[in-house]
């Protein structure tokens, strides 16, 4: 049967089990939207501006695992996409991008609204396409979603002429994606595996740093077996947590430039250092020539690539993490580790990372703490980029897998309300709360009204300290106090939710936050919470940029610290 | 610092130099020459790169190289077997009273004198880059108008193994551009 490219385009769509698509169209784009109420399966989420759309489909594929889908005409609606797409690509996720481009004579005329999408995306995506005939839109999609959620996980762009997606052709949708050469490799190598074993096995003062690829693998039961089965103090980077439940005894937080001082020291004292699913990246190694100076390295990825590329290793594996796990558990000795773990707890009790100062004003990690409280730590947490990033990376204890949603490698202002969208709208039972910070809320704040046209329940929680705070530290810790172009001033927040159709509560007291968040949760729809925080609030603990893991500093008045508690790490509310 | 070849068999598309210069200059990767042309395969390019670097670098060059979907084998051949050769055209200035030195000069290299002009020939020299190295020494004393070289190439020595190769595109010219 012939079918126009925009209609295979539907089929093909639908044949990759896509749910939900989120773009905004335009003139090049016109065939392809013209035929979608023909495909009632795909739900469309119009979006307000096209970064909004890479954000929500790089959401809603952290959330569900499915790859996210994003839709842009040509010219700007395509580079509008640019900032989302490389966010996807660092952070390793799965997503399909369609733009449209002009029709075929027109391409290398700078014809009205012509741009080298293709050339653009070329370095931040897995790989990109643009289709010169109709017959080829079907094997073209089916590689593409095959790219993007298969290997390393990462974006796949396709440019579609507005001409192929009116030409006719056949429709046969491939079976398999031709692509011979592109092999992931899955399994690991058995005799490396053994190797792995043989130094976990003998090893006094394992750690383990587990990543995002845990998540992607879904690893989760065969990693806890690992940590039980062997007795190994596990820490993760900012992207891997979640992949481990955070109030497990051996869960010692996140590592790294804003890790725990504990996590930090478990590191740089380690003998062994067994990597899951990471890629080392300098926030999480911080200075990378004193890293883990004492430890032999497993290294267990699915990217070649990424074995050695920033720090030395003894042992790599390449593969899947689950698929390793499964293998390596099997050679795994129960030990106990008396020693090392009781060094750890010690160093957990005299540094305690996460104690919130008590008194009157309304602490942003307070904020957060109670939003765990309150949700029961069951809710999914997605974050814009700062200080407020970092508190809900910190204050909030992940048991749940897969619940902290973060923009990690390009660290992109602006990723959080989309996101938490795309998240809502993947998992629609779920409990989502976007948090915020001012000046990240304002990088992307037109789609409220997506939110409200699109009934995604979402809460946001804006952490409003008046200041681009991460900067801001920065420039209070390393630049004598000048505050360059970092207060900010913000509409009311408030006002502008009610504008956009949404309810809205400003919050400046502590005794008025826990109230707030039930009313939030309570309202069916999305919901808009102002918080009004301590304004010169910084983030501890943190590695000076240039310093070892060793150097972490803490935060000053933390010296007075509370008797010691089982697990001071994450102090209930109620202790404060 | 060594030198490293390395040989990659990439699809006959053309995005794909550019996606491998874009990756050779993000990655800050120095390549002293690249030569590409077809293969025995028809829709596959056989490249020859020459990487200056250690060790570590030239395995992050390859590894890097092996995750672009389009590029179908990777391998650093350094230290295999292998034949290489250069092609180089030297246009050197020659009069009458140097002209004769200068052929005496090609016939030792087994090189081959392709155009003569009144006051040049053009020299048309293979080998590996010692010997146009070599040659393009001797000439430097009579003058060297132009010179451009090919880069290497290089190819095993011995047995092949066959190739993980995408279907051939359907006789309707499926040819995905880029
Ligand atoms: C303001 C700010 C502060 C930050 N501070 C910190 C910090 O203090 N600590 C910190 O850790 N990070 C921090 N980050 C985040 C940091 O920049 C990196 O994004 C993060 O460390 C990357 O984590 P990752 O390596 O686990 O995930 P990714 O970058 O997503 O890497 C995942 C790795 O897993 C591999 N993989 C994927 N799928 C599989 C599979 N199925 N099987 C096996 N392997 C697989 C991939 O090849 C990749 O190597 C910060 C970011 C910002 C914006
Ligand atoms: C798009 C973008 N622009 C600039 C930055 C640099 N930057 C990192 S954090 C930050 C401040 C964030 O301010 P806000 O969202 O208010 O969060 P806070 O740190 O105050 O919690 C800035 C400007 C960035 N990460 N992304
Ligand atoms: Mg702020």
């Amino acid at each position: 049967m012939k079918l126009t490219g925009a209609q295979m385009i539907g089929e093909s769509l639908v044949k990759e089990g896509v749910e939900v698509i989120f773009g905004i169209l335009g003139g090049s784009l016109l065939p392809l939207y013209d035929v979608l109420p023909h495909y009632p399966q795909l739900r469309h989420i119009l979006v307000r501006h096209e970064q909004g759309a890479a954000h929500a489909a790089d959401g809603y594929a952290r959330a569900t695992g499915k790859v996210g889908v994003c839709l842009a005409t040509s010219g700007p609606g395509a580079t509008n996409l640019v900032t989302g797409i490389a966010n996807a690509c660092l952070d390793s996720v799965p997503m399909v991008a369609i733009t449209g481009q002009v029709a075929r004579p027109f391409i290398g005329k700078d014809a009205f609204q012509e741009v080298d999408i293709t050339g653009i995306t070329m370095p931040i995506t897995k790989h990109n396409y643009l289709v010169m005939d109709a017959a080829s839109v079907p094997e073209t999609i089916k590689e593409a979603f095959h790219l993007a959620r298969t290997g390393r996980p990462g974006p796949v762009l396709i440019d579609l002429p507005r001409d192929v997606q009116i030409d006719q052709a056949e429709f046969n949708y491939p079976s398999k994606p031709n692509l011979p050469s592109y092999k992931p490799i899955l399994k690991g190598h058995p005799a490396q595996i053994k190797k792995a074993a043989k130094l976990i096995n003998e090893a006094k003062k394992p750690v383990i740093i587990a990543g995002r690829g845990v998540i992607i693998s879904a690893a989760f039961a065969e990693l806890k077996e690992l940590v039980e089965q062997a007795q190994i103090p596990l820490v993760t980077t900012l992207l891997g947590i979640s992949c481990f439940p955070e109030s497990h005894v051996l869960s010692y937080g996140m590592l790294g430039m804003h890790g725990m001082a504990y996590a930090n020291m478990a590191v740089d004292a380690a003998d062994l250092i067994i990597a899951i699913g990471m890629r080392f990246d300098d926030r999480a190694t911080a200075k990378v020539s004193d890293f883990a100076p004492h430890a032999h390295v497993i290294h267990i990825d699915i990217d070649p690539a990424e074995i050695g590329k920033n720090v030395r290793v003894d042992v790599p594996i390449v593969g899947d993490v689950k698929a390793v796990l499964k293998e390596l558990n099997k050679l795994i000795v129960a030990a106990k580790r008396i020693d090392w773990i009781r060094q750890l707890d010690d160093w957990r009790r005299e540094h305690p990372s996460l104690v919130i100062r008590p008194g009157e004003s309304l602490l942003p990690q307070y904020v957060i703490r109670q939003i765990y409280e309150v949700t029961n730590g069951e809710a999914t947490i997605v974050t814009g980029v700062g200080q407020h990033q970092m508190w809900a990376a910190q204050h909030y204890w992940y048991d749940k897998p897969n619940t902290f949603i973060s923009s990690g490698g390009l660290g992109t202002m602006g990723f959080g309300l989309p996101a938490a969208i795309g998240a809502k709208v993947g998992c629609p039972n779920d409990t989502v709360w976007c948090i915020d910070g001012d000046g990240s809320l304002q990088m992307t704040i037109q789609e409220l009204a997506t939110a409200v046209q699109e009934k995604v329940a979402v809460k946001i929680a804006v952490l409003h300290n008046n200041y681009l705070g991460m900067v801001r530290q920065w420039q209070e810790m390393f630049y004598g106090k000048r505050y360059v172009a970092t207060p900010l001033s913000s509409p009311d927040f408030v006002k502008v939710a009610e504008a956009y159709g949404l309810p809205g509560l400003r919050v400046e007291r502590r005794e008025e936050v826990a109230p707030a968040i039930q009313q939030a949760m309570a309202e069916p729809g999305p919901f808009l919470i102002d918080f009004i925080v301590e304004p010169e609030e910084n983030v501890y603990p943190m590695v000076p940029p240039g310093a070892s893991l060793a150097e972490v500093l803490e935060e000053p008045e933390k010296k007075t610290k509370p008797k010691a508690v089982k697990d001071s790490a994450k102090l209930p509310v109620s202790n404060i | 610092m060594p030198k490293h070849t390395i040989i990659a068999l990439v699809e006959d598309k053309p995005g794909v130099l550019n996606h491998m210069a874009s990756l050779f200059r993000r990655r800050g990767f120095n390549i002293e020459s690249i030569a590409v042309g077809r293969s025995e395969v028809p829709h596959l390019s056989r490249m020859t790169l020459v990487v200056n670097g250690g060790n570590t670098m030239v395995e992050q060059v390859r590894k890097q190289l092996d995750k672009v979907v389009d590029v179908v084998k990777v391998s650093d051949i350094t230290s295999d077997k292998v034949i290489t050769r250069e092609l180089a055209l030297i246009k050197v200035k020659a009069t009458s009273s140097t002209r004769s030195e200068v052929m005496q000069i090609v016939d030792i290299f087994r090189a081959n004198i392709v155009d003569v002009a009144a006051d040049s020939v053009t020299v048309e020299v293979t080998g590996d880059e010692n010997k146009i190295d070599s040659l393009l020494n001797l000439l430097r004393g009579f003058g060297i108008r132009e010179l451009t070289r090919t880069g290497r190439i290089a190819l095993t020595r011995g047995e092949t193994k066959p190739l993980p190769v995408k279907k051939p595109p359907k006789a309707k010219g499926q040819k995905p551009t880029k």
